[in-house]
C-alpha cells in the first residue's frame, strides 16, 4: 500500500517562529468571537491565550488581545485575514518583547497553609503586587499581575507551599506613553 | 409614521430595491411565510431546484455568467445544510451569493426543534459573513448590508438567517446604501499611487524574459478589466498565460497566449512561468495547482502581484511589488501612465524580448495538448475540439463538472469572452456544471450554453435536469462517458499502481432513456465518424438534450506536473508515465 501520507504540496521551508500579542477591536455582537477563534482554527493558527471585554459601551466595541506564535508569514496572514472580517474594525500586532509596550497578565492563586506558611507566599509574591482577596484561617486567596513566565514560575514555587488551585487570564496589552494603538 | 411590513414583505421589498430578478430556492417549513409573500412580487421570478445544492450552484451560474449576485432561499435543518457545498464552493471561487435561509422561531432556537440548525454556526467559515436576524427592526439593514458584503471587495457568498416569527413579525422597511463605512478587503479607500505605478513600469521596461499570469480577478472585475488587459498585453507585446477561472479574459486563440497554466497547463506557460524574469500576476492566487513546488517556483523572477484581497498577497509565495487593487482601476491608471512616457514601446523593446519569443516558440514546438487520435473511439480531447469548433462561430457558454473532462475543457476549449466558462476550481466540486448550467441560462436566454460533463459528476446533480425541463431551458449536457472517475483512474494508473479502487462505475443508467424519462433529449454518439452529426444535431435541438459521448476509457489528461515537482518537469504524455518520484506519490 501507497503511503497515507497525504498532502496539497511539499511543505516548504519553514520560516522562524515568532510570539505575538494581536489586539483586535471588533463590535460587540453574537457570535463575534466565534467568528475571531473560528479562523484561527480553521486556517490552523495558534491561540496560546485570549482575553476579551467590552471597552466601549456606548458603541459596543470589544478589544480582543490574542497571544499567537508562527512564522512571519503566518503572524502577516493572521493580521490580513482577521482586518477581512466584517465586525472588526482594527487590528494591533506586536511581538513579545517589544519595547514601548505594557503587557500584563492577573492570576488568583487558592493556598493552603498556617499563617507561617502565608507569609512566605506573601513574600513570594511581593514583587508581583499582590492583594489579598480573600483570608482564613486555613486558606488565602491572592491575586498578582505580571508577565506570563513570571506567573509560570511563581505557580510552580507555590506549589510546595500548598496552592491547590490557580485560575489565570489572558494577557492584555497597552502603549507607553501618550501614543495609543492605531 | 411609515407603514409597518411583515418580515416577509420586507425580504421581497429588500430585494426588490436590490434590483433582484431571479432567486434560486426550495421551500420548505420554516421559509413558508416568504414563499407566501411571493405572488405579491412579480418583478421577481423563483426558480425552483430540485436540490438546495441545485439551487445554490445555479445561482453560481448566473451570478458568473451576468455579473450580479445571485440569490438562494433555502428552509432551515436540511435546506440550510444542503447548501452549504454551493456556498463553500461560491467561497472558495469569490462568486457573489446571497443567501436568505428560514430558521426556527426564535422561541424555539436551540431546542433541538425539528428542522433546527446552528445555521450561521455552520456557514460562518464558507461565508464573507452571516446574520441571524432577532429583530424584524434590523432586517432591511441586514439584507441591504448582506448585498454590499457579497458584491465588494473580493465577492463571495453571504447567509442571512431569518427565523419564521421575524418573517410575521411587522417592522420598519429603508434602504440603506452604502451601510458599509470600513473599507473591505482594502477596495473602498486603496488609491494607486504614481510611485506604485512607476515601480510597476520600470520593473517592464527592464524585464527581458516577462510573462503575464492572469486569474480570476480579471473576469471578477468586469468585462472592462478584460478590454484593458487586452490593451495592455498588446501594448507590452509580453506573452501571457491564464489559470483555469481567468479563462476567457484574453482571446484563448492569440499568438501571445500560451495557453493555461498549472497542473494540466501546457508545456509552455509553465515552462515560461519557471523560467521568467519577471511575472505580473493579475487577480490570481497562486494557488497550490498553480505552484506546483513552492520552494522551486519561478527561481529567478520578480514578482508582481495585483489583487483586491490583501490576504490574498504573500500568502503563498512573496512578492517584489504589491498592488492591492481592483483589476480595472490598475489597469486603466498604469494604461495611462505607461501611454505617457513609452510612445512605440512594443517595437522597441522588441529586440529585448526576442531571444525570450525564441524560447517560447521552442516550448511551443513540442505541442504538448497533441493526443494520438483514433478512428475507431472518440478520443475525449477530439470530441472537446470538434465540440468548439461546431459552436466557436456562435456566443457560447460552457460550464463544467471536476475532473478529467473539465481539464479537457480547459486545455481544448477557446473563449474569446469574460463570463463565457463556469466552472468550479477552488473547491472542485463535481455536479457544479448543471445547475449551473441552468443559472447561465436563466441569466442568457437564447444563448447556446453547454456543461461538458462527465458520466460521475454529472450524476451527482442529475435530478436538475428536471428543473431544466420546467422552466424550458434548452441546456446541453455533453457528458464524456468512460464509465470511470476519470481523474481517480488516472491518478491511481500513474500513482498507485494501477489499483483501481472503486473508481469504476458499474450499472451507469442509460442516458438517453434518462434524458426522454426527463422529458428532455437523449443523443448517443459512439463512434468519431458519426460525432459531428449528432453534435449539429445537439445544437439545433430548442429543448433540454442529454448527450451521452462514448469515449476511450483509458485517456489520460496530459500534460501533467505530478504534485511536489516545479514547473519544469511536466510529464508530457504515457512514455513518460515512469518518471513519477515515490516522494511524488504521496501528494494530492
Amino acid at each position: 500500500m501507497a503511503k497515507s501520507r497525504s498532502a496539497y504540496s511539499v511543505p516548504g521551508k519553514i520560516g522562524k517562529i515568532e510570539r505575538h500579542i494581536i489586539v483586535v477591536w471588533v463590535d460587540n455582537e453574537a457570535g463575534v468571537l466565534a467568528r475571531i477563534a473560528g479562523l484561527f482554527s480553521g486556517r490552523g493558527y495558534n491561540i496560546e491565550s485570549l482575553a476579551v471585554a467590552e471597552v466601549d459601551k456606548k458603541k459596543h466595541i470589544s478589544r480582543i488581545t490574542i497571544v499567537t506564535e508562527g512564522t512571519p508569514q503566518v503572524i502577516e496572514q493572521i493580521n490580513l485575514q482577521l482586518k477581512k472580517l466584517v465586525p472588526v474594525h482594527k487590528v494591533a500586532d506586536f511581538r513579545r518583547g517589544e519595547k514601548d509596550i505594557l503587557f500584563r497578565e492577573l492570576a488568583l492563586f487558592k493556598i493552603l497553609g498556617n499563617s507561617k506558611k502565608i507569609e512566605k507566599v506573601k513574600k513570594i509574591c511581593k514583587k508581583f503586587n499582590p492583594v489579598i482577596l480573600d483570608k482564613s484561617n486555613k486558606s488565602v486567596v491572592i491575586q498578582v499581575t505580571a508577565l506570563r513566565a513570571e506567573i509560570d514560575k511563581l505557580a510552580l514555587d507555590l506549589k510546595s507551599l500548598g496552592l491547590i488551585s490557580t485560575s489565570r487570564t489572558g494577557a492584555v496589552a497597552m502603549t507607553k506613553g501618550p501614543k495609543i494603538f492605531n | 409614521m411609515p407603514k409597518l411590513l411583515s418580515g416577509a414583505e420586507i425580504v421581497f421589498k429588500a430585494l426588490e430595491d436590490q434590483k433582484v430578478e431571479y432567486i434560486f430556492g426550495y421551500p420548505g417549513g420554516a421559509v413558508l411565510p416568504i414563499y407566501d409573500e411571493l405572488k405579491n412580487h412579480k418583478s421577481i421570478k423563483h426558480i425552483l431546484a430540485r436540490h438546495e445544492q441545485g439551487a445554490g450552484h445555479s445561482a453560481e451560474g448566473y451570478a458568473r455568467s451576468s455579473g450580479k449576485p445571485g440569490v438562494l432561499l433555502v428552509t432551515s435543518g436540511p435546506g440550510a445544510t444542503n447548501a452549504v457545498t454551493a456556498l463553500t464552493d461560491a467561497y472558495m471561487d469569490s462568486i457573489p451569493l446571497v443567501c436568505i435561509s428560514g430558521q426556527v422561531p426564535t422561541h424555539l432556537i436551540g431546542t433541538d426543534a425539528f428542522q433546527e440548525c446552528d445555521t450561521t454556526g455552520i456557514t460562518r467559515p464558507c461565508t464573507k459573513h452571516n446574520w441571524l436576524v432577532k429583530d424584524v427592526n434590523d432586517l432591511s439593514r441586514i439584507l441591504h448590508l448582506a448585498f454590499e458584503v457579497a458584491t465588494t471587495g473580493r465577492p463571495g457568498p453571504v447567509l442571512v438567517d431569518i427565523p419564521k416569527d421575524i418573517q410575521f413579525k411587522k417592522g420598519k422597511y429603508k434602504f440603506f446604501k452604502n451601510t458599509l463605512k470600513k473599507k473591505l478587503n482594502g477596495k473602498a479607500t486603496h488609491k494607486i499611487s504614481n510611485s506604485e505605478l512607476d515601480k510597476f513600469i520600470d520593473l517592464i521596461k527592464k524585464s527581458s524574459k516577462p510573462i503575464f499570469y492572469t486569474g480570476g480577478g480579471v473576469i471578477n472585475s468586469g468585462p472592462e478589466a478584460s478590454k484593458y488587459l487586452r490593451e495592455l498585453v498588446s501594448l507590452t507585446g509580453f506573452p501571457i498565460t491564464s489559470t483555469l477561472q481567468g479563462l476567457g479574459a484574453y482571446p484563448g486563440d492569440d499568438p501571445q497566449f500560451l495557453g493555461m497554466l498549472g497542473m494540466h497547463g501546457t508545456y509552455e506557460a509553465n515552462n515560461a512561468m519557471h523560467d521568467c524574469d519577471l511575472m505580473i500576476n493579475i487577480g490570481a492566487r497562486f494557488d497550490d495547482r498553480i505552484t506546483g513546488k513552492v520552494d522551486e517556483f519561478s527561481p529567478g523572477s520578480k514578482k508582481i502581484h495585483v489583487d483586491i484581497d490583501p490576504s490574498s498577497i504573500g500568502k503563498n509565495i512573496k512578492v517584489d511589488l504589491a498592488i492591492v487593487s481592483d483589476v480595472t482601476e490598475l489597469l486603466k491608471s498604469l494604461i495611462k501612465r505607461f501611454k505617457e512616457k513609452n510612445k512605440n514601446f512594443v517595437n522597441s523593446n522588441k529586440q529585448k524580448t526576442s531571444k525570450w519569443w525564441e524560447q517560447i516558440e521552442k516550448w511551443r514546438e513540442k505541442k504538448s495538448l497533441n493526443f494520438i487520435n483514433s478512428e475507431k473511439v472518440i478520443k475525449p480531447q477530439h470530441a472537446v475540439q470538434r465540440l468548439y469548433e461546431l459552436t466557436k462561430n456562435q456566443d457560447t457558454f460552457i460550464t463544467t463538472e471536476v475532473g478529467q473532462h473539465q481539464m479537457w475543457a480547459a486545455q481544448h476549449y477557446k473563449f474569446d469572452k469574460p463570463n463565457r466558462w463556469m466552472t468550479s476550481g477552488g473547491l472542485g466540486t463535481m455536479g457544479y456544471g448543471l445547475p449551473a448550467a441552468i443559472g447561465v441560462q436563466i441569466a442568457n436566454p437564447g444563448k447556446l450554453v453547454i456543461d461538458i460533463a462527465g458520466e460521475a459528476s454529472v450524476l451527482m446533480t442529475m435530478q436538475e435536469m428536471s428543473t431544466a425541463v420546467q422552466y424550458r431551458l434548452p441546456i446541453k449536457i455533453f457528458i464524456l462517458n468512460n464509465e470511470y472517475m476519470g481523474m481517480v483512474r488516472q491518478w491511481q494508473e500513474l500513482l498507485h499502481e494501477k489499483n483501481y479502487s472503486e473508481s469504476y462505475t458499474a450499472a451507469l443508467p442509460d442516458f438517453v432513456k434518462l434524458a426522454e424519462s426527463y422529458g428532455c433529449v437523449g443523443i448517443r454518439a459512439k463512434t468519431p465518424n458519426e460525432l459531428d452529426e449528432k453534435i449539429k444535431e445537439m445544437i439545433n435541438i430548442d429543448k433540454p438534450v442529454i448527450f451521452d459521448c462514448v469515449v476511450d476509457k483509458a485517456e489520460n489528461c496530459f500534460p501533467m506536473i505530478p504534485s511536489g515537482k516545479p514547473h519544469n518537469q511536466m510529464i508530457l504524455g504515457p512514455e513518460e508515465e515512469k518518471e513519477i518520484s515515490d516522494e511524488g506519490k504521496i501528494l494530492v
